[in-house]
């Protein structure tokens, strides 16, 4: 027994700063003060307030450290491991009461979050199979299999009213009966960890934090269809999880909760990683298991189902990591328990990847049906330096914008159809005034052109279309006729493209020109961009009231196109200007603004 | 993906060879055995050189296309070398609303290079990357495996002089 266990994140965004070496840190400095048979130092997942980080964490006292660094550690370690005494500065401040510190449990961020798939992360050592057991790890797959039939586990979780996390709401349990009704000698349970929506990070999170539990439930998947192999199908860019994967994987097979005759019923399954390459349409499922077969991660019409002829052409399911994240607790605590919470159609909880223009960053778990205002304000801690929000982005490159009229509808799967964006993997960005949403729509166009796998010509060519009309605006030569065609265009990909790639494509434009069309009308009409971001249409211009006549800037401008005399206000020649911006740059009384 | 091809002369030794032989004979016959196979031999070589797609073909009996298929369907493999410092830009979403966009132009500026392009003393190549999941620190840019984030573009220029001799 140790009389204090220090918690260090060791999720992706705490590791880049550096909480690996803080760690090490705090052993050398425990063990310098031979506190080492006192104090035990345990490397977590995920806490989830990545803006705060690295974030180390002492029990008993609940003692929350925020931004530590190495320089920090022997201070925290005579101050509060030692002599008792909390380091009061690096305290997360709101968590700082007058004499006593707030639990976690009470602050903003925490209080309206409910953390079921997230229920391990940043508690347990993702590493140590027996910390995951003791939190009733692999009590769901000895349940199961030692007390359900196959066709009882498929109905809990249909009666739960679990739906696919990936994105399309799909029902899980209908997917597993599927699945389990055709006589195949083989079948297969995958995963899908290819999270490739940028600025979403949840799955990348739980497999980090808690690996074993996405192993149980696979496992668990397995015995419900009938299947003894399975593939978690990882993004190679996340060598963390796969690294914790690896470890996890042969836990336990050495535990014999992997493998032949598991807890002694005959059940035999096993679990092999397949690194993904970087393809965004790997993502859709029937890419994703031709991927899996080593091929080129092209989709290909449906039906067949992946139920009946998936992987290697035998019966398949495949589910998100977050899915299998919910499977377990659902086993243990039963599908009346998960449908008390969320709302009419989407039951349970949502993790989502906060990021962008907000004070907390980082990684919240509420339950369906929270408004976008109570995860943007409340949790999130609102937008910083006083901007003004403007819209929030989920779903990815297949979603789309949320403007603020929408700031107060119950977020689930319905309603984000409803109001044209989706679920997505969970992926939220925030934006402010600053956000110009013609090039947000560019940059997710952009994305797609690169990703678009080419094999059918409605998304292959339409979107590079969709691209060139969007730049064209952005540069302030659009027609009117541009934008009808835009538009046009959009519903034509939509309809006829082959996969949810294509199909979901235009979203982003269609969105924000439904939320924001004064944005496009000013860039096509009066050719300024509001919010100051596309470079065509921007002018600098010196404020002769700042200018101090310097000539520091017409000294650095690479085209001579700013002039004047000493000590009187320059001059910026916009037809000469190429708006490079280094003038602003430069300027040391912030006399030049972009217009 | 836009990949652009590497016209830097292949050299190879005979270590590396063998590795990548031995791999392929482990893995042969396995379903699904080419993208494990040429994601080892782009540990083992840096990069995927023309010349390691055809070995790749020949001992798995496929046509080099479909290996060619493979390579430049996915972002992960290079068919051109890394220099010393890989600088990757994150352009995933929550660095690009915090301006990442900024940051990469001006990185293209300093080094006089494009993405997946390596300059020609080999020290710096760059890549614009999606999303390498630090979003809590956007916007992010890395180093080979350092990262370094909150930036702004004034941070950009110190950051390359520490690598530059």
């Amino acid at each position: 027994m140790f009389r204090s266990n220090v918690l260090v994140c060791g999720g992706t965004g705490c590791t880049s700063s550096h909480s690996d070496k803080i760690a090490d840190k705090l052993e050398e400095e425990i063990k310098a003060n031979g506190l080492e048979f006192e104090v035990n130092v345990i490397r977590t997942g995920c806490f989830g307030l990545c803006e705060l980080g690295p974030i180390v964490v002492v029990y008993p006292e609940g003692s929350f450290y925020s931004r530590v660094t190495v320089e920090d550690i022997p201070e925290l370690v005579s101050e509060h491991l030692l002599k008792g005494r909390i380091l009061k500065r690096l305290l997360f401040q709101e968590t700082l009461a007058e004499d006593t510190i707030k639990s976690l449990a009470e602050t903003d961020f925490y209080k309206k979050q409910k953390r079921i798939a997230l229920h391990n992360c940043g508690v347990i050592n993702p590493e140590v199979i027996e910390e995951y057991i003791a939190m009733d790890g692999y009590q769901a797959l000895g349940k199961v299999l030692t007390e359900m039939t196959p066709e009882q586990v498929i109905q809990v979780i249909k009666d739960s009213g679990l739906r696919g996390r990936g994105g399309g709401g799909f029902p899980t349990g209908v997917k597993w009966e599927l699945a389990a009704k055709p006589q195949s000698d083989q079948k297969y349970v995958c995963c899908n960890a290819d999270e490739g929506d940028p600025g979403a990070f949840m799955d990348r999170s739980l497999l980090e934090g808690d690996p074993h539990s996405i192993l149980e439930a696979m496992a668990i998947a397995g015995y419900a269809i009938g299947a003894s192999q399975g593939y978690i199908y990882v993004r190679a860019e996340y060598p963390i999880a796969v690294k914790r994967l690896e470890i996890a994987i042969k836990q336990a097979r050495e535990y014999g909760l992997l493998g032949e005759n598991i807890f002694d019923t005959g059940f035999n399954f096993d679990i092999d990683l397949r690194l993904g390459a970087g393809a965004f349409v790997c993502g859709e499922e029937t890419a994703l298991l031709t991927s899996i077969e080593g091929k080129r991660g092209e989709p290909h019409p449906r039906p067949p189902f992946p139920a009946i002829k998936g992987l290697f052409g035998k019966p398949t399911i495949l589910n998100n990591v977050e899915t299998y994240a919910n499977i377990t607790q659902i086993i243990l605590n039963g599908a009346d328990w998960f449908k008390s919470m969320g709302t009419e159609k989407s039951k349970g909880t949502k993790v989502f990847a906060l990021g962008g223009k907000i004070k907390h960053t980082g990684l919240v778990e509420v339950p369906m049906g929270t408004t976008l205002r109570e995860i943007v304000e409340e949790i999130g801690g609102g937008i910083p330096n006083g901007k003004k929000f403007k819209a929030a982005q989920t779903g990815g490159p297949s979603g789309g914008c949320i403007s603020y009229e929408n700031f107060d509808i119950p977020i689930d799967y319905n309603n984000l159809i409803d109001i044209g964006s989706m679920m997505g993997s969970g992926g939220l960005i925030v934006m402010d005034e600053t956000s110009c949403m013609v090039d947000i729509a560019k940059f997710f166009l952009e994305f797609t052109v690169d990703e678009s796998c080419g094999k059918c010509t409605p998304c292959r060519v339409g979107t590079k279309r969709l691209l060139e009309i969007l730049t064209k605006i952005t540069e302030g030569k659009a027609t009117m006729e541009d934008l009808d065609k835009l538009e046009s265009l959009c519903y034509y990909i939509k309809e006829n493209s082959l996969c949810g790639l294509g199909q979901t494509a235009p979203n982003p434009v269609l969105s924000t020109l439904k939320c924001f069309k004064d944005e496009y009308l000013a860039h096509i009409v009066d050719k300024k961009c509001p919010a100051g971001v596309c470079k065509s249409l921007l002018s600098y211009v010196i404020d002769p009231a700042k200018c101090k006549g310097c000539s520091l800037c017409s000294r650095v401008c690479p085209v001579s196109a700013i002039s004047g005399e000493i000590k009187k206000p320059f001059v910026i020649d916009q037809s000469k200007c190429i708006k490079c911006g280094t003038c602003m740059d430069k300027c040391k009384f912030n006399a030049i603004e972009k217009k | 993906m836009l990949k652009r091809i590497s016209k830097i002369a292949f050299k190879q030794t005979e270590e590396q060879k063998k590795e990548l032989l031995d791999y392929i004979n482990a893995q042969k016959g396995k379903p699904g055995a080419l993208m494990p196979i040429m994601q080892k031999a782009q540990d083992i070589y840096g990069y995927l050189p023309e010349e390691v797609q055809r070995i790749i073909a020949d001992e798995l009996g496929i046509s080099t296309e479909e290996v060619f298929g493979v390579s430049t369907f996915y972002s992960q493999f290079a068919l051109s070398p890394k220099g010393k410092y890989n600088i990757s830009i994150c352009l995933g979403t929550a660095c690009y609303v915090k301006g990442s966009g900024d940051i990469l132009n001006k990185v293209q500026e300093i080094l006089k290079i494009m993405p997946e392009e390596c300059s020609e003393d080999g020290q710096f190549s760059l890549t614009a990357c999606r999303c390498v999941g630090a979003c809590g620190l956007a916007p992010v840019l890395m180093v080979n495996d350092e990262v370094y984030g909150r930036l702004t573009v004034n941070d950009v220029e110190g950051i390359l002089n520490k690598y530059k001799n």
